[in-house]
């Protein structure tokens, strides 16, 4: 396999962890929460869309709006209710919360969904560009997630909504001054959090077979792109996806594809190590 | 910690000993599993409780440790021996690993130390020529009586229980938990006044481990059979820590209490629900979360069990 199909391998593979984790990093950064539930709202994106297709015959695309609705709402409505009373309380207390409310989830879509492997299979064939061999579906879902990842950018950086959350990121008691009423920016970044996952699920059942086992493998690559790209910043989840999604792809072809995870992990723990900002992260953040 | 939380402990111990003796086979099992998650909830609380750091690296090292010892026995090693061996290779790996992970704090140091069992996982799954990979390991079974040897393994997480109470106790009157505390209250103003603390963390960290390493050993001997996502598992090291903050973190005898309580309630949950078993205990922990925040211990009607104020003051001054 030559460099150029790898790195395109690569590429299409980062995009999808770039959208998958870009929530994650948000909530992270801003609400200075470990969101254990990501993996599971990115599961559950992906059961809805695949329902969505199955029983009314919508298509993906236009099951995004939807299933970003259904998820922004969720999230919004936790953080309101629960995350937000014990929001100042210490790291392990608000991770602990998010793991038992994500086995709630868990246990949820295990019994209403059950845990058959689903895809929604478009069949789009592929095509070849100058010896560079893409799956059409592989293709789109890169175009998707791409596009999603920069709206948010831009939804960050030119609407009020998006310019509070960023205050409330750099300054919780400035901006509460500032009359920013930061409950509710914390509630609504959780919301866009949840949002993000889910649209990243309906991209990845389109690519790939959506369980909900795979929900632990999916915040596992939410970690890493956190930690690689630095957090709290579109563009930090964006360089840090499609570096672990080069990196993957090498090592699988090099190390074997079982082997691939072990070097995205090792990645996480040299940059914690070495630059816990992350490639593009702006120090005082953590 | 007050005479009567000691009386109650011996009590407790007691109690968990004599089940062969009154009850059967199931409740013998379950006596193994209070004695094996209190062994390690109070190795957590050294460095989750005394010293503050959200370390969610236990089951990275009962993993470590199942695997040392299975392969081991596998290659003919004596049970007790490998035992040790695995108890001597975590304690050394995580005198390492806290090296270098304890230089981060907070989230990071959570998200890094969370990773080591996900690591180790993948790791176990794809060394295979020597942990067998996904199809797991045997380990030689003992050719005892069934009852022989659910009463030994019984003593042995007992025995281990009881040691890493003492430890517990040691640390806390020691420098060492002293610095641990400072720790966890400031740690900036902990270095500026002269503690080592970087020291102070990788010791508690490595505490906190070995007996882990063991837990891992004499399950891995007692099941007979392990592989990568059985042996890491994340709920299992966020169980260990729940059940420390039931019970009250930091306290000697809330991670007892703790994990007493939640294998108790988790058998109870297994038996009457088991497709919803692990919905209601989310439902635990969110509402352990928000009405036990303190943890059982730090409940106003057990205050008796507690400490008195003054006996702290005496013993903390410097």
């Amino acid at each position: 396999m030559d460099v150029a199909q790898l790195l395109m391998n690569g590429l299409a593979l980062g995009a999808l962890y770039a959208c998958l984790a870009v929530g994650f990093s948000l909530v992270w950064g801003v609400l200075n929460v470990i969101n254990m539930l990501h993996g599971s709202f990115v599961v559950l994106g992906g059961y809805l869309a695949f329902f969505l297709w199955s029983y009314f015959g919508i298509h993906p695309l236009f099951a995004l709006p939807i299933v970003g609705l259904v998820l922004f709402g969720l999230g919004y409505g936790l953080q309101y209710t629960l995350t937000n009373k014990v929001i100042h309380a210490p790291v392990l207390t608000t991770l602990t919360l998010t793991f038992g409310l994500d086995m709630i989830l868990y246990n949820l879509m295990t019994v209403f969904f059950s845990a058959t492997p689903r895809r929604i299979r478009l069949d789009m064939g592929s095509f070849e560009v100058m010896g560079v061999f893409m799956p059409a579906d592989r293709v789109v879902g890169m175009v998707l997630a791409v596009t999603l990842t920069g709206m948010l950018y831009y939804v960050m950086r030119s609407s009020r909504i998006g310019r509070a959350i960023v205050a409330v990121r750099m300054d919780r008691i400035a901006a509460q001054l500032m009359g920013i009423r930061v409950n509710n920016i914390y509630a609504i970044t959780f919301g866009i959090g949840a949002m993000m996952a889910g649209l990243a699920g309906v991209i990845l059942v389109i690519v790939f077979p959506t369980t909900t086992s795979v929900a632990g493998v999916y915040l596992g690559k939410a970690f890493v792109v956190c930690v690689v790209g630095g957090l709290g910043s579109v563009p930090g989840a964006l360089v840090g996806g499609l570096v672990l999604g080069v990196v993957e792809s090498f090592a699988s072809h090099f190390f074997g594809p079982q082997n691939a995870p072990i070097i995205g992990y090792v990645l996480l723990l040299f940059l914690l190590l070495v630059k816990p900002t992350g490639l593009v992260g702006v120090k005082g953040y953590e | 910690m007050s005479r009567f939380a000691a009386i109650l402990f011996v009590v407790w111990i007691i109690v968990l000993a004599t089940t062969p003796l009154h009850a059967e086979n199931y409740v013998v099992r379950g006596a193994i599993m209070i004695a094996m998650f209190s062994t390690l909830a109070l190795s957590w609380n050294i460095i989750g409780g005394f010293a503050g750091y959200p370390s969610l690296a236990t089951a990275a090292f009962v993993g470590l440790g199942s695997y040392v010892g299975a392969v081991s026995q596998v290659h003919g090693v004596p049970m007790v021996i490998a035992w040790l061996l695995a108890t001597a290779v975590v304690g050394v790996v995580a005198a390492g690993i806290g090296g270098l992970l304890l230089r981060l704090k907070g989230h990071y140091f959570a998200i890094g130390s969370i990773v080591l069992v996900e690591l180790f996982r993948l790791i176990a799954s794809s060394w295979s020529s020597v942990t067998g990979g996904g199809n797991g390991l045997n380990v030689p079974l003992l050719r005892w009586e069934p009852d022989e040897v659910a009463q030994m393994f019984l003593l042995v997480m007992l025995g281990l229980m009881v040691l890493a109470f003492f430890m517990n106790v040691a640390i806390k009157n020691h420098r060492l938990g002293f610095g641990l505390n400072c720790i966890r209250q400031n740690e900036d103003a902990a270095d500026m006044v002269g503690v080592d603390t970087t020291k102070y963390k990788v010791i508690g960290f490595t505490f906190s481990a070995f007996l882990c390493g063991t837990v891992g050993a004499v399950y891995a001997s007692w099941v007979g059979y392990i592989d990568p996502t059985e042996s890491f598992q994340i709920v299992l090291t966020l169980k260990v820590a729940v059940m420390a903050l039931m019970g009250g973190a930091g306290t000697l005898l809330g991670p007892v209490i703790g994990a007493s309580a939640f294998v108790i309630l988790e058998e109870v949950v297994w038996v009457n629900f088991l497709s919803w078993n692990r919905a209601i205990l989310g439902v635990l922990i969110v509402v352990l979360i928000f009405f036990l925040p303190n943890g059982i211990l730090n409940l106003r009607i057990f205050s008796f069990l507690r400490a008195k104020h003054k006996g702290d003051a005496r013993r903390e001054k410097p």
